[in-house]
């Protein structure tokens, strides 16, 4: 069934373009040597460029984390999550009271950050999962203001100054202390993500998650329980961002509820639908385009939610899909 | 001040907040009646309709009637207007496209818009506050215990005025039939030869105007506009429109009422006092979704397999 | 003892009464069918066992155990898969990746199998593919097995969603008017295969259908409802010459045509 829209494609020349660009990189060829020789490029990078290019690109490994994170809750499983930012925070504040006011080792903090994301995400998930849609959008929007409210006004999380003196991680002996340990710690953490994000999709629960989406009462009727199985999927994604903002504390040793606002939820939502809603080569391609294209557009800095929001629009109106291509099925899969 | 000074006061202040949350909630309630749609915009409506009232009065502010209730009425219907068209055109733009499209995708879209409204505003005022300048006079008086304003005394009774109006408009008119139909079946409606998309416009224009006096009234209330002000509100409004019913209109009015009631007596307890009245009101609104989903009025759906 | 036992169902939307005191037995590895003019309220009896509306009365027993309260995905887990009368495949993803959709309820990994791609895992997922390869070949569409379900044809999606209830390993197979939409090859097909079904995996079959030469060839026995109600039971002929049967589809024909 065609269907007509209303107004015609303005993005069809955009279309053409950049599904020719995908089919070259489809090629199973091209696709290994590009890329290693893209993994050996990111691993040489920090030992031939400045502190600032290693500063935007720990910032954009950390923004496919994230992303990734998001993209399990929102492009998985279907479910809009628009307080993101507040399960970074928690992941962050958890570690930074550990190890700023009690000394505690930072490795020793991550199993709490993740497991205290997990709380919250039952904490919102169980009431609301069950419900429509709609209202878990509206949930996680209060949920993640209330978050932020709430570690500015208490004292234990440093109010609204924040938290400092966070103490830097040390691994075998070595205090990572150098900009150059934080970009190969979060490119590592990035490849993680990647990893377990691809483990997922192509596993029975990654399956579910789809099914839900399509259709969740057909689901229910083919065994599967939709309710724990979201659940997962509002779980696992928290994981995520607890534990990048866990890492995001020590490399900044110092936090405050200014950078977890609704503005980075919606960044990070912006990256998950721009790259086509659980593509994952897509998502982070997302992350790149939103972390970089501030970089490069500096003095539009405060027209930048607002160019933010229209892409947004007009991706909705007329490429919901987001910007990488669909899958074909031409051949049996491997 | 003494036990019954105090109720009194908190009696008043919560239906007083209340009706704004009410008006608001309402166009909440509406829009998902007939669409099913949360619409995210809808507290950045509220929050153009003040300050559209501001420009309104910025401009009166030179002549006569600027000083008097007179000029914040016509400030108030010019932003009705101009604000409830806002809403049709948003309508028409970026809702009425995605009407076959997955839930997902206009809850997205809603969001989108939401931004593009208060980031513009945010932009042309420089994020400042504003004052909102009305002239009017803050001496208290006494009714009973009660201590009360004039001013606050005449906005309650506008909003109550307004919901009457609406409520006239619901059940009276052909309009409200209409939206009453086609929230519980609209592919029947248009089979029948209801102009769907001409009662969604209406419904949109309805429900911006009065989000839209509900956020000239904030204005005239707090003394000041903000370009993030409906943020917070647009929380509550929509918690309003969920304790009452999501739908149902009596029930956004009620939850409204009911939701400002709350707030206002919560402020008395000693742990939450006012500063942490906004997440007793969230964690109220959490409790609702677990134990009565469907709202105070609301009934369960079922959906047809 | 029946394999699925239906005691006076009930079932009301607000005044209306879409099922009155229903009651009847299914034995088991028996063909059933249950008829009814438009709007019955048959496919109400499918939506009560399978756990998607609440009864307002009565009790449903399937395999001893009450249904009552139960969640849909419980009971397809408990045993009875259903298909829908609207096809509701997962359109977007493969035919394969949707009958595999019935395997989850009967395999178990979760996330750190996932992740760690354990041998158990590794094992859990040919189980799968290979099962929902058999079922595929057993309704006859293997070949299209890597096909998008959109881009199938009516008759080739209906198949799909056959196997998709199959793969769930059912003891009790709902089929909610599977002929509806196909033309009289693929009809002859389908009663081969209800045969099969219950043949060779030894499942009961409870089909609603509105076809009546295809309810008369399958059918061991019928039972007809009007209005909610059950007003005949029993072999093909006895319920085609049962006037109240006759009437009912006779009268509401005579309503129509004023």
């Amino acid at each position: 069934m065609a269907e007509t829209k209303l107004k015609t494609n303005v993005l069809n020349p955009f279309e053409n373009i950049i599904e020719r660009l995908f089919e070259l990189f489809d090629n199973k060829k091209l696709r290994y040597p590009v890329l290693i020789l893209t993994m050996v490029f990111l691993i040489y990078l920090p030992l031939t460029s400045s502190r600032f290019t290693q500063e935007i690109m720990t910032n954009m490994f950390f923004y496919v984390v994230v992303c990734l994170g998001l993209n399990i809750i929102v492009g998985f499983a279907g479910l809009l999550h628009l307080g993101y930012a507040a399960f970074f925070a928690v992941g962050a504040y958890v570690t930074g009271i550990m190890s700023a006011t009690y000394g505690i080792n930072f490795w020793v903090t991550l199993p709490f950050s993740i497991v205290a994301a997990i709380i919250a995400g039952l904490a919102i998930g169980a009431p609301t999962l069950r419900l429509r849609g709609d209202y878990l959008a509206i949930v996680t929007l209060g949920f993640g203001e209330i978050i932020r409210f709430t570690v500015r006004n208490i004292g234990i999380t440093g109010g609204a100054v924040g938290l400092i003196g966070i103490e830097r991680p040390v691994l075998f002996g070595v205090v990572l202390n150098q900009i150059m340990h934080f970009y190969y710690m979060f490119f590592i953490l990035a490849i993680m993500a990647i990893f377990v994000s691809y483990r997922l999709h192509d596993s029975r629960l990654g399956r579910a998650w789809q099914y839900i989406r399509e259709d969740e009462d057909a689901a229910a009727a083919m065994g599967i329980n939709v309710v724990s199985t979201r659940l997962y999927a509002f779980i696992i994604g928290s994981a995520f961002g607890a534990l990048a903002g866990s890492f995001f504390a020590a490399k900044m040793t110092a936090i405050s509820p200014d950078s977890f606002m609704f503005v980075h939820s919606v960044m990070i939502l912006l990256a998950v639908v721009l790259g086509g809603m659980g593509k994952i080569p897509g998502v982070v391609l997302g992350a790149i385009i939103v972390t970089l294209f501030p970089e490069l557009s500096r003095d539009i800095g405060q027209y930048r939610l607002i160019i933010f929001a229209a892409v947004l629009l007009v991706l909705m109106l007329y490429r919901p899909q987001g910007i990488w291509p669909e899958r074909q099925y031409i051949s049996t899969k491997k | 001040m003494t036990f019954w000074e105090i109720f009194l006061q908190q009696l008043f202040n919560g239906l007083l907040i209340g009706s704004f949350y009410g008006l608001v909630a309402i166009g909440y309630s509406m829009v998902y009646g007939i669409i099913k749609l949360l619409n995210f915009a809808h507290a950045d409506i509220y929050m153009s309709g003040a300050f559209v009232g501001l420009v309104a009065l910025s401009y009166f502010a030179d002549m006569s009637i600027g000083n008097t209730w007179f000029g914040i009425v016509i400030a108030l219907m010019i932003s009705m207007l101009l604000v409830g068209l806002l809403g049709v055109l948003i309508q028409r733009v970026a809702y009425r496209p995605m009407l076959k499209a997955p839930r997902l995708s206009i809850l997205i879209t809603a969001l989108a818009v939401s931004m593009i409204l208060y980031n513009t505003v945010m932009l042309l005022t420089q994020g400042q506050y504003k004052p909102f300048r009305t002239g009017l006079t803050h001496d208290s008086f006494y009714i009973g215990a009660l201590r009360m304003t004039e001013t606050r005394l005449v906005l309650l009774i506008a909003a109550l005025l307004l919901m009457f109006i609406l409520h006239q408009f619901i059940t009276r008119t052909m309009y409200g039939k209409a939206m009453r139909a086609i929230s519980l079946d609209r592919d029947t409606c248009q089979l029948m030869g209801i102009n769907v998309y001409q009662i969604v416009a209406v419904t949109f224009f309805v429900g911006s105007a009065l989000a839209a006096a509900a956020g000239i009234m904030a204005g005239v209330y707090y003394g000041t506009v903000h370009f993030y002000m409906g943020f917070l509100i647009g929380l509550k409004a929509f918690t309003a429109a969920v304790i009452g019913g999501i739908g149902i209109i009596p029930g956004a009015m009620l939850g409204g009422l009911l939701l400002g009631l709350l707030e206002s007596f919560s402020t008395q307890i000693p742990f939450i006092g006012t500063v942490w009245k906004d997440v007793f009101s969230f964690v109220f609104l959490i409790l609702f979704l677990i134990f009565k989903p469907n709202g105070i009025l609301g009934r369960a759906e079922s959906e047809r397999m | 003892m029946a394999l699925l036992e239906i005691r006076d169902l009930t079932l009301r939307f607000g005044g209306l009464c879409a099922v009155n005191n229903l009651s009847l037995a299914i034995e088991e590895n028996s063909i059933r069918s249950l008829i009814g003019p438009n709007g019955a309220g048959k496919t109400c009896v499918f939506n009560c066992l399978t756990g998607f509306y609440k009864p307002s009365d009565g009790d449903m027993i399937f395999q001893g155990e009450s249904l009552l309260n139960k969640k849909p995905h419980l009971i397809t887990y408990k045993g009875m898969a259903r298909t829908f009368q609207n096809l509701r495949l997962f359109k977007q993803l493969s035919v394969i990746e949707n009958v595999m959709s019935g395997m989850h309820c009967r395999t178990s990994a979760g996330f750190t199998a996932a992740v760690l791609r354990t041998k158990v895992q590794q094992a859990e997922e040919r189980r799968i593919r290979d099962y929902a390869e058999e079922c595929l070949d057993f309704v006859g569409i293997l070949d299209k097995k890597n096909y998008m379900a959109k881009n199938l044809p009516y008759g080739d999606q209906r198949r799909v969603e056959w196997a998709r209830a199959l793969a769930t390993q059912p003891k009790l197979l709902l089929l909610d008017e599977p002929a509806a939409g196909l033309n009289r090859e693929e009809k002859s097909r389908l009663i081969e295969l209800i045969a099969r079904i219950r043949d060779e995996r030894k499942i009961t079959i409870f089909l609603i259908e509105h076809d009546m030469g295809l309810v008369m060839k399958i059918s061991e026995k019928i039972f007809v409802i009007d209005y909610g109600t059950k007003i005949a039971e029993g072999t093909t002929t006895e319920v085609r010459d049962n006037p109240r049967v006759i009437e009912a589809y006779l009268g509401k024909e005579e309503e129509d045509a004023v």
